[in-house]
């Protein structure tokens, strides 16, 4: 593993920043974690809440299989070790979200130990360095209601159905040393999560979302004092973080200061962080083992079904598109950051289309299209069906790669399958030799002057005799076949 | 194990329980005689003993992901103070 190399210059010298984050990410379930309640986003206020949830006298948390088993499913898929045994915290503090009064979290005994995700630094450049970033671990606790404060001159808005809806808290080590590193770890952090299907990794909707860690040192030296920035729900703010938080504690530790531990909050408005200024208490969670929960034992045969559940994961697809389909390394990483294009391409592939043309007319001609028109895979006129089918006519030969794009275009306004509008338009390339060494002999008849001169030893005149075959047979010559005849009749 | 005033003063705060000075002094004798009573059991040794989760032998009952409950929000909002527009209204709590 390469070292980073980026640094702040200070007026002391050159600084490393050290980041650590703590990514919660909403476990994707119908019902909240210890209630029956849904989890569905965007509802009416508080129609999303049960006595669990507003923390009536008496209720009983039960506990969710599902989230348990999706947490496990993700601990897996960053080869982590999962706890068999594990067991709920209380974690008390009073806000107004939060009617419980704590917090029902694993600070003891969490359900995933330690893992490690490999990061490629720069998504674009497969050959950028690979940063192994460890995991300390992944706990399961409750997300609190959504407070609004801008709605009333004297009163904050409390809606708690979000209150209760589980989430996992993903712990990384003090392993990145710049925001672009920060940044990557945080998307491939989010395309595990949605290859395994246990979080949407919707950063907008607020469904994954993460505190910052960040210290600032002499490289090589212990680390820094850090800060933790909360609730950072996208990866340009995480990144504006990281950027900001470390000038600031440079500047700070150069004027003779020093840096304070403690809780920051992002203004996205002004690209700043500002103390939270709270109490020391707030703090002071008084954690013990929640009463009301027993602990929760996972058999080795429940922890053998999630296993064998989880899909093939981004790492292992992309070394299979290299290895075995002979794709190039860039396109390899790009097909597979998102589960959904690698779903399309397979699909594409399944329908008969050779891997490596399949891949850089994904890349080039169909995200070129739907980038135009601003539109998103799932939403692409033309289904994976009609792509391989395409695919198919360049492949045979009866289409060239150049008529094929206008042929797209035509998919793309009509719907229609490519094979229809080939024959409707008379798009079929002609490789019939006989048909092109008759239009050769007529090109070579009308430009004698430059027969001679190519004979003569001026090669790049090819391409002018390739042209104008194409041209008069409006571009359906087969080029491959222009190629040899030409050459046959010249040379 | 025994606290004092401020410890006394500071789990009433962290608790959101108004004590006056005179109930927090109150307060501090029996405090420290119930952490001395339950201290008590840090006699017996128990070393080599799994800490116990329940009293009964039980395991840990989960539920399966389905929707059970919800769409009862003028019974959750019934005792709330103040209400506003479906949502509980609370003093303005903004840093």
């Amino acid at each position: 593993m390469t070292e980073s190399n980026y640094r702040i210059q200070g007026a002391t010298g050159e600084w490393e920043v050290v980041i650590g984050l703590e990514v919660h990410a909403q476990i994707t379930s119908q019902s909240k974690l210890f209630s029956g309640s849904a989890t569905e986003f965007g509802n009416e206020p508080n129609t999303q809440v049960s006595l669990v949830d507003a923390a009536m006298p008496g209720m009983l948390p039960v506990p969710n299989m599902e989230c348990i088993r999706q947490a496990v499913r993700t601990g897996l898929a960053i080869n982590a070790a999962i706890n068999s045994y594990s067991r709920f915290d209380r974690k008390n503090y009073f806000y107004a979200d939060l009617p419980q009064g704590y917090q029902i979290s694993q600070l003891y005994h969490p359900i995933v130990g330690e893992g490690t995700i490999e990061v490629q630094v720069d998504e674009k450049d497969p050959d950028s360095p690979v940063r192994s970033i460890g995991i300390e671990r992944i706990h399961v606790e409750q997300d609190a209601g959504k407070l609004m404060h801008d709605q009333h001159p004297t009163m904050s808005y409390v809606d708690l159905n979000r209150c209760g809806v589980a989430l996992m808290e993903i712990v990384s080590r003090p392993d990145m040393r710049s925001p672009g590193e920060a940044g990557a770890y945080v998307k491939k952090l989010r395309s595990i999560l949605r290859y395994v299907g246990s979080c949407d990794g919707n950063m907008e909707q607020g469904s994954m979302r993460a505190d910052v860690n960040v210290s600032v040192r002499k490289p090589g030296e212990e680390f820094g004092t850090r800060t933790e920035t909360k609730n950072v729900n996208s990866i340009r703010f995480l990144q504006q973080v990281v950027e900001y938080e470390a000038r600031r504690q440079v500047d700070l530790i150069e004027d003779g200061g020093t840096v304070e531990q403690e809780t920051r909050l992002f203004d996205p408005n002004k690209g700043e962080t500002r103390s939270m200024r709270s109490k020391e208490d707030a703090h002071d969670y008084r954690y013990f083992p929640d009463p009301d929960l027993l602990p929760v034992e996972l058999e080795d045969s429940f922890i053998e079904e999630c296993r064998a559940s989880l899909p093939e994961l981004p790492d292992a697809k992309r070394a299979r598109y290299e290895k075995e389909l002979g794709v190039s390394a860039y396109n390899a990483a790009v097909l597979t950051a998102d589960k959904e294009t690698a779903d399309w391409f397979e699909a594409v592939l399944g329908a008969g289309a050779k891997p490596k043309p399949a891949s850089n007319w994904l890349l080039s001609e169909l995200f070129g299209a739907l980038n135009k028109r601003d539109l998103t895979l799932a939403e692409s006129p033309v289904s994976a069906q009609q792509a391989a089918e395409l695919l198919g006519l360049i492949d045979d030969g009866t289409i060239s790669g150049k008529i094929a794009k206008d042929v797209f275009e035509i998919m793309l306004e009509t719907g229609d399958p490519p094979a229809k509008i080939v024959e409707e338009k008379g798009l079929k390339q002609e490789s019939d030799t006989g048909a092109i060494e008759a239009v050769i002999a007529e090109v070579l008849a009308a430009n004698e002057d430059k027969v001679a001169e190519y004979r003569g030893g001026k090669d790049r005149l090819f391409g002018f005799f390739v042209g104008q075959t194409m041209k008069a047979m409006q571009g359906k010559a087969n080029p491959k076949v222009v190629n040899e005849l030409l050459k046959k009749a010249l040379d | 194990m025994s606290v004092d005033i401020e410890t006394v003063k500071k789990i009433a705060r962290l608790s959101r329980i108004a004590v006056s000075d005179a109930e927090a002094e109150a307060l501090l004798p029996e405090l420290n005689n119930i952490l001395g009573w339950v201290e008590q059991l840090g006699e017996v040794d128990v070393s080599g003993v799994e800490p116990t989760a329940a009293v009964i032998p039980n395991r840990l009952r989960l539920r399966e992901d389905e929707v059970t409950h919800g769409d009862r929000r003028e019974d959750v909002l019934s005792n709330a103070p103040a209400r506003e527009d479906g949502f509980f209204g609370v003093p303005k709590v903004i840093e």
